[in-house]
């Protein structure tokens, strides 16, 4: 009965057909095809979900204790004057919130883009629907900032349990970790799916890249306390822009309104500039 | 639904579900498809024969609405798979040459996955999945994950996996190779009711007797050019001839031995491991070599198949 069923649905011309037309798929697809591909990517999300809660609450527990608990005890005894007036685990809360997505921006765009395209091939299924290398792309960039978006809340709610969020506009850390991990993310995901063999690069990436970027962007001082020659380190950042702007956010950092635009400005600079340059990439590596 | 604009395809268009005109795809200074021309009509089961590297799963692609053409015309359903490349594959069912099924996911998901890229509903797709499990014969192994499953399970989930959508045309490219045979006779025999239900399957493989199996007409390509087209019985009427006698004489002798058997039969071929005698009666020509004098290792007597149209037109063996 079933067989039969499943025989006579492939539609043999005349045949009774019970999905919807071919011209609905596709007029569907050319509109929410993105979304239909982000489904894809967080249902096998899903399967390391416990990977992702663990990264949120896991991490930042661990980091908190040791360095805002732990390590402020002997700093916070010289006074809290080098750290904006607030506690040495306000200070290191919102550069560690947003240090985390960022990281997880490192491994989001990376390896998965190489399991798309060679490991396992597994845009290819996708790229025979009606779906576009762009949406596909577009798709997993969705199904990624859903991630940062939940790793952060629940890092952020850490942070607020250890009382390190006095500023009510705290939770505004949130998208500003995300917006952080997009700008970092989105150029690697370009660079990610233009490599044919993986020969190192990712792992050079996280040592070279992401490990000097967490440690030169104000994330443990503020960036003023470094000599000239690395503080440039921290401007090309994403990670400092980012924690400026969650410190604005947790507890009132104050700065120039201009300096808060360019922080702003660069992000999405750099995540714009990343979409851009991987829209290009799958297109060409999937419509040759 | 537009047509395409050049009045000759316009009106293969109507007939045939697929019409491709003067089909090229260049790499650079490499042609791996060189002016091809075929045309299939719907319910038709055609098949590209050729060896690897033949040109046929670049053709497959660009039927696929995956792969830019370099020139010619091409038309799925009457749409130009590069200017209407969603509203193509909205039509097809595409089982690649290499399987890529998401291995993270279970099985019956990942039907479900792959039918909300037609933007299907779930009400659809759930009992959907599960006529196609049972389709695939794999409805025990719903909630196994992919990694699980043996190769031949593997092939039959992505072929299902391909008929989420009710396709109209079926592509697939090498369905069966790395199949052990018990697992091939299985998938034959599923793709066989497609063909009977009434789905055109479009199908390259460098099998024979699958091409024989499963092909009402079928396209021999060999460096991206057509070397003959017709159906699999034609095809051996004109460039075969009924019967083959193999003898093997040992590897020593088969290359001096030709000589001797000149004569017999219409036609002779000396390959490294054999000789091939052509002839309408087979076992007339071995008597013929016995009166001759002499004694092959072994011999035997055969229907002419795909394979010897395709030595005889290239040369060459299909598998190497």
């Amino acid at each position: 009965m079933t067989e039969q069923a499943a025989l006579t649905g492939t539609a043999a011309p005349g045949a009774p057909r019970r999905a919807h037309s071919p011209a609905v798929s596709a007029a569907r697809a050319r509109r929410w095809g993105a979304f239909y591909y982000a489904e894809q990517v967080l249902r096998v999300m899903k399967g390391y979900g416990w990977t992702i809660v663990m990264y949120g609450v896991g991490q930042p527990v661990a980091y908190l204790f040791a360095m805002g608990v732990g390590l402020a005890t002997l700093v916070d005894t010289r006074g809290a004057a080098g750290f904006g007036g607030v506690s040495y685990l306000a200070f290191i809360a919102p550069a560690l919130l947003i240090s985390a997505a960022v990281m997880a921006a490192a491994n989001e765009f990376t390896f998965p883009v190489m399991d798309g395209f060679k490991w396992r091939r597994v845009y290819y299924g996708p790229h025979a629907s009606p779906l576009t290398p762009e949406q596909i792309a577009a798709g997993q960039i969705i199904a990624v900032t859903v991630r940062f978006l939940l790793q952060s809340a629940i890092y952020f709610a850490v942070v607020a349990l250890f009382g390190a969020s006095p500023s009510g506009w705290g939770w505004l850390s949130v998208p500003v970790a995300t917006l952080a991990g997009l700008s970092f993310g989105l150029p690697l995901m370009a660079y990610a799916a233009s490599i044919k063999n993986d020969k190192g690069q990712f792992a050079m990436v996280m040592r070279f890249i992401v490990m000097p970027l967490f440690l030169f962007s104000g994330t443990f001082f503020p960036l003023e306390t470094l000599p000239l020659g690395v503080r440039w380190v921290g401007w090309i950042s994403p990670i400092w822009h980012g924690t400026e702007l969650g410190r604005m956010a947790t507890y009132g950092y104050q700065e120039p309104p201009a300096v808060t635009a360019v922080h702003l400005l660069f992000l999405v600079a750099l995540a714009v500039a990343g979409w851009i340059l991987t829209k290009r990439q799958f297109a060409k590596r999937m419509g040759s | 639904m537009s047509g395409v604009s050049n009045d000759d395809s316009h009106d293969h268009s109507q007939r045939y579900v697929i019409s491709a005109t003067n089909l090229t795809k260049k790499y650079g200074d490499f042609t791996a498809v060189d002016d091809i021309s075929f045309h299939v009509p719907a319910g038709e089961s055609f098949g590209l024969l050729g060896p690897n590297g033949a040109g046929k799963s670049t053709t497959m692609r660009m039927i696929g609405g995956v792969s830019q053409r370099t020139s010619g015309s091409l038309s799925i359903m009457g749409l130009d798979p590069e200017q209407h490349g969603p509203e193509v594959r909205a039509h097809l069912g595409v089982v690649p040459q290499q399987d890529n099924l998401d291995e993270e996911l279970k099985v019956r998901d990942n039907l479900l996955v792959y039918g909300r890229y037609f933007g299907l509903p779930m009400s659809y797709l759930k009992p959907r999945a599960d006529e196609l499990l049972e389709f695939a014969q794999l409805t025990d192994k719903a909630k196994a994950k992919v990694d699980a499953l043996s190769g031949g399970m593997k092939r039959r989930l992505t072929i299902a996996r391909s008929l989420i959508n009710e396709p109209s045309i079926l592509l697939l490219d090498e369905p069966t190779t790395g199949l052990d045979p018990q697992a091939r006779h299985i998938l034959w025999d599923r793709l066989f009711r497609l063909k009977e239900a009434g789905t055109t399957l479009i199908l390259t493989t460098h099998y024979m007797d699958e091409a024989e199996q499963l092909c009402d007409r079928l396209i021999v390509v060999d460096k991206g050019r057509i070397m003959a087209e017709g159906s699999p019985a034609s095809l051996i009427r004109e460039y075969s001839t009924r019967e083959v006698l193999e003898l093997r004489f040992g590897s020593e002798r088969n290359a001096t031995v030709g000589a001797e058997l000149e004569g017999i039969g219409e036609r002779l071929e000396t390959l490294p491991d054999r000789v091939l005698v052509y002839a309408h009666d087979g076992e007339a020509a071995l008597e013929q070599v016995h009166a001759r004098g002499l004694h092959p290792l072994t011999s035997l007597v055969r229907r002419s198949s795909l394979e010897d149209v395709f030595l005889r037109l290239t040369g060459r063996s299909l598998v190497d």
